[in-house]
């Protein structure tokens, strides 16, 4: 292999550094030439480790260097062929709607079609993919409807492909990050060996599906961040600004796809705090350059992502502009702008009136529809009466009657209107019943009064009046649909109507709790406005709503988007994953088929990678605490650090944040994460392999190091091979079930392959 | 002898006489009237509970906290005489006479009160002036928010002590010259083990003093200390831990309301309950046996495996069809129709020979239940709630070419050896399906009305490895011998007894229950006065802890307004600063020399470190939260509050008269507003005088607090 050609050269330069080496420890001993591609060699070599400087000649330099150009590139180019070879392989197979597959294509398909709908994530990547299906030749009309839908005659191929591209620069990415970070060869390739043979990136890469590009933006942020650590020295240089720009553009293309992308911001910004903090602490530059330095990254990490992720709003904005299957978690106004929603250009009669049939929306963003439907609260939660939520999606169930708080039957002639100050019995359509409060606790919160629905077609009593007000208006202001902000005022407890925001639990259907707050603050959630207004007896008049500036639009759908990722509740009764599973490897994803006879695909890591990577973050641990409690007791390493530390940071962002996540979590959430793993691993053992000589002498431990190597290629390989049916596809029995291919290789109980 | 004589007989004694003014201050406002009122006060309820308990030693679960806190409680209760024959079932319900509150209440205000003091000695031993140290205790003594929570049968008070006694005696052995007597070092180890036994809360404070130790340890590297430190502040806290629940265990010896909750070998291992049941039971299941087999799960309630005579609809409510033979469900309560016969499918009979045939690992059975002799039963009919897996059944015959597969093998999943014996109570079984392979499962989802809401059981193919869904034990267990149906229908309704002891480890208790309590998992629910952490800062919210019967005297948690600000700022003050320094030091601007830079990380360390510490984890935590929960986090502010400000005397205004005057004006005049504000407030911390409702509307300085009024 080609790796052989840097490291001998390596190693003699490792001898000779040790012989200066008092240490009898052993610990992280690092080799370190002092290498870098700049041509000012002596300088950037100062800094490609940060404190404290090797004593190697000049000679060893050169040497080194020499010996890193060349055969790097041949194994750039040879790890680019691994990586693109097996993602791209088999890409058309299954031919089948895969896994999450039937939510990200649809939503590609929704761009093309321009239909307006809305998910938890942020539109980029769903946009990417959209384009990649657009310019593939696929034409939207697949529908997408569950996994398992046989694609027949559609081009899905470009969309899978596209994705299957971005997930192939992600070793090339890691290659290039380790060799930035450590300048060895070996680390390097280690690193982009186990991301190339590991089953799981493989798989998470070949679907239509965000990851790959999330995970591509998170990788190529970072190359540029370490890139841009190694210009430190040629500040303000065209190369300084280049990676520093392209640092920020993936971060925003990061935050665009999922929000997750928001740790590898945190890293970066850690990162830039760390090389602000040394910048401040350098007394050879002034306080007008450290300004500019801080200007700069200010311009380049903060202001240049928010205006690129902000550009991606509006063109998704721009782009989807015809009504879907989204409309219902947004406000009236929002509504609008959408071309062939009931409120674009709409037209209905102007005044609330006696009779009318209204939807009434809360104010609150994503605060939903007043609702009601035959299914009773249950015992023990208020009184047993009929429910009254607030539902999200346009229903039947949301319609309801505007009544004089006595009479039922029309009144001939014109309808009064409602005014300021009117007392009304609201009549839900469907079920007759009127909405009512009563001295009653919520069944969430308890510190507001339950709504319910009682009384049929028209009979009642006295709880089910409620005075309207008009916010800002005085007594006999007539309510305008969709412009007058309402509240209804429960005439016997004096409480107001209100959203809580709160899912109710399954007999709730998971529809948002409506209750009666007796606290009389004017806040949204306590405000609704008449959405559709049906009144036979009344002209209708075209109503042009106000239409919301950008910033309006912008600020809704992010709180729309929180809202619905918060409400992503694990089940009862459901296996869920849990983030300690997910480093061992514990469970996989079914992608596709669960029988038998199906093709199956399962999401699971190569198991010798993903167990090597664990090993070696507690080696990698073990290595610095160490180092650091024997620099501590006064033994001189004289050794530089390395890289780790950034990525070992990478890896926690990346990890511990979902142990306190409330919503519900997948296994592949951790495949950011296990980036930064591998590459981490692939530092730590080559140091591990490099420190063989602290304990036996030189040509064994070059052969120790050398078998090392070659163990380590061979049993990734290996595994590999064992394990690829995971990604391609296989077929016939299960694997607890003998006569399985994969009999053998259910090495855990828990895999359901 | 004559020599000593000789001797004037003197005793030098230096006594601080602010440090005894202040403690005597703090006694009187925590101790006095302490059972006034007379009735049960907020949170009470809660804890009453568990006292009485401890008083008749019945075993119980509380997920809130570790058990030295209810131990502290409950040994009050025990020095006031108190017998546990007390119901604890409503706030406000009036004491009877012969419950000595006193005493109930007697620990924790004298923890409250002795936090007075502590807080004086830390801030000396953080190397500030008395003056600072005066301040802090004055803060502390007029917050009426912990007077409130002091004086009432509540543990927030104990943990306040515990956490800041362990800051305080680390301190100390810290600031000693060197070598200093380890028994400073002693002392704080022994708090952090009872801080972390009384809440769960104090691990954070224990978290926070473990990682300033080894930061001035780290410095120390190889010396002799470094052992000490480690055995006195993690060895020592954690076998403390451990020893509470060991006292726990041993004390709790009777069954209680929630047994249920624990494995069989736990129950076994109680007084009374299933143990009286068990008791004496063959511990060998055979070929024969009568059983009652219970599913590991205890998720919502523990069941048992169960059918009776009620077959499965022929069609669900959505379509789908069922095989309509006879129910199997998993049951919640003690039942004959629980009983199931373990019967060898080579043979007819239902006895047992002598001697018995043991069930092993490996075995296959057939299970014939009790009372209508169907065979447990299972085939490719999807089950009528979770469709992807098998139904269960009593086997019924109706001829429609669906013959019976009955064959069940036994997987004893905690044997220890291949041939193992199946144990009753012991043993977690798992019953393997011969025909389909799939494994007998508790699915977790209640049956609709033609079950009777009883749990639906299943059988799975896709097994998981560790799930205790699929894990089920014999709990009751006896050896037939009545080979007739009617005889043995009488038999199944006979209690069980023979004789035999069965004990389990403390070690395999104390990992059974301190599992349990940390995934008891309660119903979320919102409480009248709950509130979220943000609301904390400002004092959005109060609690109303208590109303008289009749009157309008109630006793309310609120805090001082003053204070609070106080804190605040002081907070943000110090944060600030601290920016400043370091940037400024940074580029090599030395404000403060070292040694005072020192005292003000330290400082910061402690304090601010301790308000993260007692603040941030609320946030992310999904429980109902009160506002007492922020009570151990503002103590820390309190401690800043004073320390912050003589740093700002002595350093930053040093040279600058006319603003250190007003500095001194101003922290009087503030102090003087605590005072009053304090004295306002009073009426509403001790319950007494009554106010008129005008005098409560005129309290109400928030529009989000509640405060009662009756209405005359």
């Amino acid at each position: 292999m080609a790796k052989a050609e840097c490291t001998p050269k390596w190693n003699t330069l490792a001898l000779r550094n040790r012989k200066t080496c008092p240490t009898p420890e052993k610990s992280f001993q690092t080799t370190f030439t002092p290498v870098s591609k700049d041509k000012n060699s002596q300088t950037a070599g100062h800094l490609a480790g940060g404190d404290t400087q090797s004593s190697n000649g000049p000679s060893g330099q050169f040497l080194a260097r020499e010996s890193i150009e060349s055969p790097s590139k041949v194994l750039l180019m040879l790890v680019a062929g691994l990586s693109f070879s097996t993602r791209l392989y088999m890409i058309t197979e299954p031919p089948h709607v895969c896994w999450d597959e039937t939510h990200f294509g649809k939503m590609g398909s929704y761009y093309i079609n321009r239909t307006f709908f809305f998910d938890v994530h942020p539109p980029l990547g769903k946009m990417l993919i959209g384009l990649a299906g657009y310019m593939s030749g696929y034409d939207g009309t697949f529908p997408f409807i569950k996994p398992g839908d046989k694609y027949e005659n559609q081009n899905y191929w470009g969309m899978r492909g596209f994705c299957a591209t971005l997930g192939s620069f992600l070793p090339i990415f890691a290659y290039l990050i380790v060799l930035e970070l450590s300048n060895s060869c070996t680390a390097a390739i280690i690193a982009a060996t186990l991301l190339i043979f590991d089953t799981g990136c493989i798989t998470i890469s070949q679907y239509i599906l965000l990851d790959p590009i999330l995970m591509f933006f998170i990788m190529a942020a970072v190359l540029s961040m370490v890139k841009f650590n190694q210009q430190r020295y040629r500040s303000f240089s065209a190369s300084w600004w280049l990676w520093l720009v392209l640092t920020g553009i993936n971060l925003a293309g990061a935050l665009g796809v999922k929000f997750v992308g928001l740790f590898v911001i945190i890293l970066v910004g850690l990162n830039t705090i760390w090389d602000l903090w040394r910048l401040l602490g350098d007394m050879s530059l002034s306080l007008v350059d450290i300004a500019k330095h801080f200007l700069a990254r200010a311009f380049a990490l903060i202001l240049l992502p928010v205006i690129l992720y902000v550009t991606i709003f509006a063109v998704h904005f721009v782009v989807l502009n015809k009504s879907g299957p989204g409309d219902g978690f947004f406000s009236s106004a929002f509504q609008s702008r959408l071309i062939g929603n009931n409120l674009h250009n709409a037209s209905m009669p102007e005044y609330l009136a006696f009779g009318s049939t209204v939807t009434i929306k809360n104010l609150r963003i994503a605060g939903g529809y007043l609702h009601s439907h035959w299914h009773l609260y249950p015992e023990g939660v208020g009184a047993r009466q009929q429910q009254v939520t607030a539902y999200l999606h346009k229903d039947y169930n949301n319609l309801w009657v505007v009544h004089r708080q006595q009479d039922n039957n029309s009144q001939s002639g014109n309808p009064d209107l409602v005014r300021h100050g009117d007392i009304v019995r609201l009549e839900h359509k469907e079920t007759t019943r009127n909405l009512h409060s009563h001295l009653h606790e919520a069944p969430l919160t308890k510190k507001h009064f339950q709504v319910t629905g009682y009384g049929i077609n028209g009979t009642g009593d006295a709880n089910d009046l409620w005075q309207v007000e008009v916010c800002g208006g005085r007594k006999g202001d007539p309510v305008k649909v969709l412009r007058s902000k309402v509240r209804f005022l429960h005439r016997a407890t004096g409480c107001v109507l209100y959203s809580s925001g709160k899912t109710l639990p399954k007999w709730g259907w998971e529809q948002i709790e409506v209750t009666c707050s007796p606290y009389l603050k004017e806040t949204p959630s306590s405000q609704w406005n008449i959405e559709d207004h049906i009144n036979p007896k009344l002209p209708n008049i075209s109503l042009s709503v106000l239409k919301p500036n950008f910033l309006e639009i912008l600020l809704e759908s992010h709180i729309v988007m929180f809202r619905g990722n918060s409400g992503l509740k694990p089940k009862d009764n459901e296996m869920n994953s849990k983030p300690w599973h997910w480093p061992i490897n514990y469970q996989g994803l079914r992608f596709s088929g669960v029988n038998a006879t199906e093709y199956r695909v399962y999401l699971l890591g190569n198991p010798v990678v993903w167990w090597i990577n664990l090993a070696s973050l507690g080696l990698y641990l073990t290595m610095v605490a160490v180092a650091s409690i024997a620099t501590q007791r006064g033994f001189s390493l004289g050794q530089q650090r390395i890289g780790g530390g950034l990525l070992m940071l990478g890896w926690l962002l990346h990890y511990a944040p979902f142990f306190t996540m409330g919503r519900i979590l997948y296994f592949h959430h951790y495949f950011p994460a296990m980036l930064f793993s591998s590459m981490l691993t692939g530092l730590t053992l080559d140091i591990l392999f490099r420190s063989a000589d602290l304990l036996l002498h030189p040509p064994y431990s070059y052969w120790f190091q050398r078998a090392g190597q070659l163990l380590l290629l061979f049993s990734i390989l290996y595994s590999f091979y064992l394990f690829h049916p995971l990604s391609y596809g296989m077929t016939g029995p299960l694997a607890h079930e003998p006569g399985s291919a994969m009999a053998d290789l259910k090495w855990m109980d828990s895999w359901e392959f | 002898m004559l020599e000593m004589l000789q001797l004037p007989l003197v005793v030098t004694a230096q006594v601080d006489l602010l440090l005894v003014l202040v403690s005597l201050l703090a006694f009187w406002t925590r101790l006095s009237h302490l059972n006034y009122p007379n009735a049960v006060v907020f949170d009470e309820v809660y804890y009453g509970q568990f006292v009485s308990l401890y008083m008749k030693r019945v075993f119980f679960i509380d997920d809130s906290g570790p058990p030295l806190g209810h131990m502290i409680l409950a040994s009050g209760a025990y020095l006031g005489g108190f017998d546990g024959n007390f119901v604890w079932n409503r706030i406000g319900a009036e004491y009877p006479s012969t419950v000595n509150v006193w005493s109930l209440r007697l620990l924790p205000a004298l923890c409250g009160a002795l936090c007075v003091p502590l807080v004086y000695l830390l801030t000396l031993e953080l190397k500030f002036s008395h003056l600072s140290a005066l301040g802090a205790a004055v803060l502390l003594l007029l917050e009426n928010s912990l007077i409130v929570q002091s004086r009432f049968m509540l543990l927030e008070s104990v943990l306040i002590f515990f956490v800041l006694l362990a800051f305080f005696s680390y301190l100390r052995f810290h600031n000693k010259p060197r070598p200093p007597s380890p028994y400073w070092l002693i002392l704080s180890g022994v708090s952090c083990g009872a801080a972390v036994g009384v809440k769960y809360m104090g691990l954070f404070s224990y978290l926070l003093l473990l990682v300033v130790a080894s930061l001035h340890t780290w410095k120390l590297i190889g010396d002799k200390t470094i052992s000490h430190v480690i055995l006195c502040l993690v060895v020592v806290p954690v076998l403390l831990y451990v020893f509470w629940f060991y006292v726990h265990l041993s004390f709790l010896n009777r069954s209680g309301p929630h047994d249920q909750l624990m494995s069989s070998a736990f129950q076994a291992s109680l007084q009374g309950g299933l143990s009286r049941i068990t008791r004496g039971q063959p511990l060998e299941v055979a070929y024969g046996s009568q059983v009652t087999l219970r599913s590991s799960v205890s998720q919502p309630i523990p069941c048992w495996l169960h059918s009776h005579k009620v077959n499965y609809p022929i069609r669900y409510d959505n379509g789908r069809g069922s095989s309509h033979q006879q129910q199997v469900t998993c049951y919640p309560f003690k039942d004959v129709n629980n009983w199931w016969i373990i019967k060898d499918p080579g043979r007819q009979q239902l006895v047992v020979d002598t001697p018995p045939r043991p069930v092993r690992h490996g075995d296959v059975i057939q299970l014939v239940h009790g009372m209508t002799s169907r065979f447990l039963n299972s085939h490719d009919v999807a089950a009528p709630m979770s469709p992807h897996t098998q139904e269960v059944s009593g086997y019924i015959d109706f001829n429609v070419s669906m013959p019976a597969q009955n064959l069940w093998r036994v997987d004893i999943s905690n044997r220890e050896a291949e041939s193992e014996v199946w144990k009753t109570i012991l043993s977690e079984v798992r019953l393997i399906h011969v025909n389909t392979s799939a494994v007998l499962k508790l699915s977790g989802v209640s049956l609709p009305d033609w079950g009777f809401r009883q749990l639906e059981v299943v059988a799975d193919k896709l097994f998981k490895a560790h799930s205790s869904s699929l894990e089920w034990t014999v709990e009751e267990h006896r050896y037939g011998t009545s080979q007739e149906q009617k005889e043995r229908e009488a038999e199944l309704h006979s209690p069980t007894h023979i004789d035999v002891d069965r004990k389990i480890s403390f070690w395999a208790k104390f990992v059974e229950l301190q599992w349990k309590m940390l995934t008891v998992k309660q119903e979320e629910s919102e409480h009248k006065y709950s509130s979220s952490p943000l609301e904390w800062i400002t004092m959005e919210t109060n609690i109303a802890y208590w109303l008289h019967s009749s009157t309008n005297a109630q006793i309310h948690l609120i805090g001082n307004p003053v204070s609070w600000g106080v804190a605040n700022l002081s907070l943000l003050a110090y944060q600030l600063l601290a920016v400043v320094y370091l940037l400024r030091r940074r580029r090599g601007l030395k404000d403060v020399p070292d040694g005072v830079w020192d005292q003000f990380v330290c400082l910061g360390c402690v304090c601010v470190g301790g308000w993260l510490v007692n603040f941030v984890p609320f946030l992310l935590m999904d429980k109902t939260l009160f506002l007492y929960h922020y009570l151990p986090a503002l103590c820390y502010l309190y401690l800043l509050s004073p320390a912050l400000l003589e740093h700002a005397h002595t350093h930053l205004l040093r040279y600058a008269h006319q603003p250190l005057r007003a500095l001194c004006v101003g922290a009087l005049a503030v102090l003087l507003s605590i005072f009053l504000t304090y004295r306002t407030f009073c009426p509403l911390t001790y319950g007494s005088p009554e106010l008129s409702a005008h005098q409560l509307q005129g309290l109400k300085w928030r529009d989000t607090w509640d405060i009662l009024y009756r209405r005359r």
